[in-house]
């Protein structure tokens, strides 16, 4: 069994996403029609189906929505990050996206925390957006 | 309302494979699935030549044309699957076959599931591969793989959002092993569990520990359906459908975990119909089986169906509430998917129908009204309610 951990592959959709991370930047979509903030990447607004979607930088700060801390290893090539501290994130923009929390401390982690981004290069190629509390 | 299935179909046959743990069937696959559809026949009194119907869910894989070929039906005029993963189909796919028997395309529907890990791999396993792509690039490389994983999540929003104490989870997991005490078909018969034995449990996600996580089963069960009219040619007491449907709410399925309304069990649009199709409300309802992949699950599933409001979550789940045959809505009183075995739901349909029957090993006194919650948090979610003959 391969144990390298499972990395995102780029698309033509998705590429800048994964691009800015590399950049230690969060770009989003914003649709230019109704104005709506995009996550994740995608061809067609959600809200009006509208294809004039465009990339903005945004801060990436948020809050923490919910979490699990996880003492069981989702897969083998996770052992290493037990407990991992996966959890979801409300940007200002109002988009939610997963992640996983840097923290020492399990105790402090409180739903509703403010939370800055960590950009995490685990390759050459490939930055993940992991959060910390702010 | 005229276009209903209320009270148009009847459950006259119920049948179980005995259930082993993950990977000890001796039995492959298919063959549970025959052994338990057999077993439904033969309580109903009927040759399985007379089925002209399957329906199942969880994209199971016993094929309806293989297994009527294998039991010899003279006739194959339904073979429905419905779609969604996990057990969200559970009371789904008896709405389906009830549908069917109701429209008149078949008289005589087998609703099953089978499952034999040790052939087939293990259940709700993450993925393997080294890379992803698709709405899991969101998600995957974060180590979201697990649907413990998932739901934890919206677990703890809601434990967030009402104040909901770990104590909650916890009676929820008691009740079921104290119910598989009395269940000699139970896994867990046997083995009953306490508070000291639960808060003393490993967590596996938090907040899950061990006792909040469902089993991992292999068997098969098997519920068979004929138009209601039919009902009384059969030898056990009548049950009727009253209602069965699925479904979720604007946006449930939507990737990356990015639906409106996260922290629910998703039965907050479907609930309203189940009720109106049964015409009656919570306050009918005298005993529930309700899904538990995890017990958080069961928690937000008792809230949407009515039984509690989300903020008196602390008073209403207590063992004591929760366990036949005087408490205040027994619940899972086959020991459920905690401690009888994890076959999807299915099991759970069987044991609604068998608390009407009253021959439950935890009988409620005198069952009119028998609800089940299939599959909470995921999408579509589905939900059922039998009566007996006197709720026509």
């Amino acid at each position: 069994m391969d144990l390298t951990k499972p990395y995102p592959i780029a698309t033509p959709e998705t590429a800048p996403f994964w691009e800015g991370l590399r950049n230690e930047q969060v770009l989003l979509q914003r649709c230019d029609d109704c104005g709506t903030w995009i996550f994740y990447p995608r061809s067609n607004c959600p809200n009006c189906l509208s294809t004039r979607l465009n990339w903005h930088q945004v801060s990436g700060e948020g809050t923490l929505y919910t979490f699990t801390v996880t003492r069981q290893a989702t897969a083998p090539h996770f052992v290493d990050e037990v407990p991992q501290l996966i959890a979801m994130i409300d940007l200002n923009e109002g988009v939610r996206l997963t992640s996983t929390l840097v923290a020492q401390e399990t105790d402090d982690l409180k739903v509703g925390a403010k939370v800055t981004p960590v950009f995490d290069h685990v390759s050459a190629d490939v930055t993940l957006l992991r959060y910390r509390l702010a | 309302m005229s276009r209903t299935i209320r009270g148009k179909v009847a459950v006259v046959g119920l049948g179980e494979t005995q259930y082993y743990k993950r990977g000890q069937s001796p039995d492959a696959e298919f063959k549970l699935a025959l052994k338990a559809i057999i077993s439904a026949c033969k309580d109903a009194g009927i040759s399985p030549k007379k089925v002209d119907g399957f329906a199942s869910f969880s994209n199971d894989r016993s094929d309806p044309s293989r297994l009527a070929a294998a039991l010899g039906c003279d006739d194959l005029r339904f073979a429905n699957m419905q779609w969604g993963g996990g057990g969200g189909g559970g009371s789904g796919a008896i709405a389906n076959a009830a549908a069917a028997i109701a429209t008149g395309m078949a008289e005589c529907v087998i609703v099953f599931r089978a499952l034999a890990q040790g052939q087939f791999g293990r259940f709700g396993q993450g993925p393997r591969s080294n890379t992803t792509s698709g709405a899991g690039a969101y998600t995957v490389p974060y180590g979201l793989m697990s649907p413990a994983q998932s739901f934890a999540m919206k677990v703890n929003r809601f434990m967030h959002d009402h104040g909901v104490k770990q104590e909650a989870l916890r009676a929820i997991s008691l009740a079921s092993y104290h119910h598989a005490q009395n269940n000699p078909r139970a896994v867990m018969h046997g083995r009953p569990l306490d508070e000291v034995k639960y808060d003393e449990s490993r967590w596996i996600v938090e907040p899950f520990h061990l006792f909040d996580c469902c089993l991992e089963n292999d068997g098969a069960a098997a519920m068979l359906l004929v138009p209601a009219e039919r009902a009384k040619d059969f030898p056990h007491k009548p049950t009727y459908i009253l209602s069965a449907l699925s479904g979720s709410h604007y946006r449930a399925g939507a990737s990356a975990h990015n639906t409106p309304d996260y922290a629910t069990s998703t039965f907050k649009t479907t609930v309203p119909r189940l009720y109106e199709m049964a015409e009656l409300g919570p306050n009918d309802v005298q005993v529930a089986q309700v899904y538990e992949n995890f017990t958080g699950g069961v928690l937000m599933s008792i809230v949407e169906h009515g039984f509690c409001e989300p903020d008196g979550c602390n008073e209403f789940f207590t063992k004591e509430n929760l366990i036949a045959p005087d408490g205040k809505l027994p619940t899972n009183t086959s020991g459920g998917n905690l401690a009888e075995c994890y076959m999807h739901g299915l099991g759970l349909n069987i044991e609604a129908v068998r608390q009407l029957r009253g021959e439950s090993t935890n009988q409620v006194n005198g069952v009119d009204v028998s609800l089940v919650a299939s599959g909470p948090m995921v999408t579509p979610v589905s939900s059922s309610i039998f009566g007996s003959e006197a709720t026509l």
